[in-house]
């Protein structure tokens, strides 16, 4: 099922030509219903760019408002004017989140490559064998243990990128993608002599676009809101993702003074702290906000595509 | 088994198998030898010994996990809030599908799609800085609000009793445009000649839906939540940490296996009990996943995992 159907015009509402009295109680439990959620789920972002945008006098006094009675950008200016850190965490979020998502996307379609190919008799144990590990684990204590005392990749950009980088559900939906590919298509390269990994390369990579488009979607959200891993996995400041960072300097304002007064500030005037963790509640969000309306259609697909298949 | 067979597949197999190799290795290290792992559990851990060196010392981690009472505190938690997460959160995503399908048109549709499915799309670090700005004692908007009408403000981070309905209302508000576009997706499926045929039979728009949308959404219904339920002791370890973290006034009615367990590792250091709590919300896990299978395998077999 593709987003353009869902969008499709199929409510019978509309083939109906005159409104009956029920139709019409029912459009303004409708609309009325769907406008108030709508607006419960938009208003905490209204907020937060509010917050960021009052001056700190204001908040301390009146607490957060929706819409900003004593306007400020001195958060933003103090933000900006010693980004050091800032820019330091976007650098590794966008370094990890390009990494990985191309690493993912490359082992995720040739895993499921392999997996799709029905004259692999072997495909279906292989197919249990990642399977199983949606069904049990070893819980977090042997897996925390193996990455940092054996592995020891504590404090090392790859426990950013590793533990994010496969994932059985995309493995299985990019699966059932491949086994919607013409098997002919296949069996006509192998005539030509197209050894199976040129078929993979180069000719299934290209007609997987959609797929590859969707599942990348998946994986770079993923990396971009990840802080669980560095929760777990870092301590060195200069390996912190964007949203621990903003995690760490949340719940820790005197680090947030510190980190000012580290970049150069002189603290003479108190740091506005309400307002600027709202102010990097924004900048660290801003880039998923700003993509949201041209990649949504792609999680539309994703998630029709996995409902189907469980 | 055929010697030779097995040789000839293996070759003919090479390439499949070479490209299989990464994810084999991944899922080996990080999934199969941490299985291997779960002896920490039983295990004395020191780190001069690690995980196959150290002292065993049988089931003294269980019987502390389960004495400690957090126990039975946690699994019941994690097991409640799933449960209260998948009553509300399927009432709300059904109720915003089948409105979204029945009104408006495509402008209407896309702006209310796009706002309810924004929240899926932030981390859990954003929602516990929003929770915060709403919640505060002395700046939160709910307090600034409650004195602004001359009503004693509430102090909700120490007061658990808030806590899971509040929780109930996070998840059901960062989930709701991600399960209301499946349900969307399987009302749009629905055979339009039915409601054509409850339209001829008289039918309003209200008996329309409980007769004909509602009943063709049961096996998706079914499937979605069975689903659910078997991953019923697997807490949410994002949106509890964040929106709870380590305020230990709300434990008793916030803390779930997973930020037990987290805690117990990286903040105490107790690295068996950890491992044997772990070990024991795998095995419930693992238990209530097969039950669950072989439920939707009764109901549909198409449909179950495996």
């Amino acid at each position: 099922m593709s987003a353009t159907e869902l969008n499709a015009d199929k409510s019978f509402a509309k083939t109906t030509g005159v409104k009956k009295t029920d139709q019409k109680i029912f459009a303004v439990i409708g609309y009325g219903a769907l406008t108030i959620m709508a607006l419960l789920c938009l208003l905490p972002f209204l907020l937060v760019v509010s917050s960021s945008l009052t001056s700190e006098n204001k908040i301390i006094t009146e607490g957060y408002q929706f819409i900003p009675t004593d306007f400020s950008v001195e958060a933003y200016s103090i933000l900006f004017k010693y980004p050091a850190e800032m820019i330091q965490a976007y650098v590794v979020t966008i370094g990890v989140t390009i990494g990985g998502t191309l690493l993912g996307l490359f082992l995720t379609s040739m895993t499921s490559y392999a997996l799709s190919r029905r004259d692999f008799k072997w495909r279906n144990g292989f197919s249990f064998f990642f399977f199983f590990t949606t069904l049990f684990s070893g819980g977090l204590v042997p897996w925390y243990l193996l990455i940092v005392n054996y592995l020891h990749m504590k404090d090392t950009i790859l426990a950013l990128i590793v533990p994010l980088v496969l994932n059985v559900f995309y493995i299985i939906v990019m699966k059932s993608f491949l086994g919607g590919i013409p098997e002919a298509i296949v069996e006509s390269a192998k005539i030509d002599g197209a050894g199976d990994f040129r078929i993979y390369a180069q000719l299934i990579l290209p007609l997987s676009k959609p797929a590859l488009a969707t599942i990348g979607l998946f994986l770079a959200l993923a990396y971009w809101n990840d802080w669980y891993n560095a929760l777990l996995f870092v301590s060195d400041e200069k390996l912190m993702p964007l949203q621990y960072y903003l995690y760490k300097m949340l719940g820790n304002m005197d680090g947030m003074r510190k980190a000012m007064m580290g970049a150069g500030a002189v603290v003479t005037t108190a740091i506005p702290t309400e307002s600027l963790k709202m102010a990097m509640t924004v900048v660290a969000t801003g880039p998923i906000l700003l993509a949201y309306p041209f990649v949504q259609r792609y999680f539309v697909q994703g998630l029709t595509i996995g409902a189907v298949k469980g | 088994m055929n010697r030779s067979g097995f040789w000839n597949d293996l070759k003919k197999y090479k390439i499949f198998l070479l490209m299989l190799t990464p994810a084999v290795i991944f899922y080996l290290l990080f999934a199969y030898i941490p299985m291997a792992g779960i002896i920490i559990a039983f295990k004395r851990y020191d780190y001069a010994g690690g995980i196959f060196g150290s002292a065993w010392n049988g089931l003294d981690n269980f019987r502390f996990f389960f004495d400690s009472g957090n126990a039975w505190q946690v699994t019941r938690n994690t097991a409640l809030y799933n449960i209260a997460f998948i009553v509300v959160n399927n009432a709300l995503q059904i109720f915003a599908a089948i409105l979204l399908f029945e009104v408006g048109g495509k402008w209407f549709r896309k702006i209310i799609q796009s706002s309810l499915f924004l929240p899926y799309f932030i981390s859990w670090v954003v929602v516990g800085a929003i929770a915060y700005n709403l919640l505060n004692y002395d700046i939160g908007t709910v307090n600034a609000m409650l004195r602004g009408l001359g009503l004693e403000p509430v102090d909700i981070y120490n007061t658990p009793a808030y806590w899971p309905f509040l929780l109930v209302l996070v998840s059901a508000w960062k989930g709701l445009g991600y399960g209301t576009v499946m349900y969307l997706a399987a009302i749009t499926s629905i055979d339009t000649e039915m409601y054509e045929a409850a339209e001829i039979d008289g039918a309003n728009i209200f008996q329309r839906i409980l007769k004909v949308t509602i009943p063709n959404l049961y096996p998706t219904i079914i499937i979605l939540v069975l689903l659910a339920v078997g991953n019923i002791f697997r807490g949410d370890f994002g949106m509890f940490y964040n929106m709870v973290g380590n305020n230990g006034v709300l434990f008793s009615s916030t803390d779930v296996i997973d930020t037990f367990v987290f805690r117990s590792l990286i903040t105490s250091n107790d690295i068996g009990m950890s491992a044997a709590a772990g070990v024991f919300q795998s095995v419930l896990g693992f238990a209530t996943i097969m039950t669950v299978n072989y439920a939707v395998r009764r109901y549909d077999k198409d449909r179950a995992l495996f």
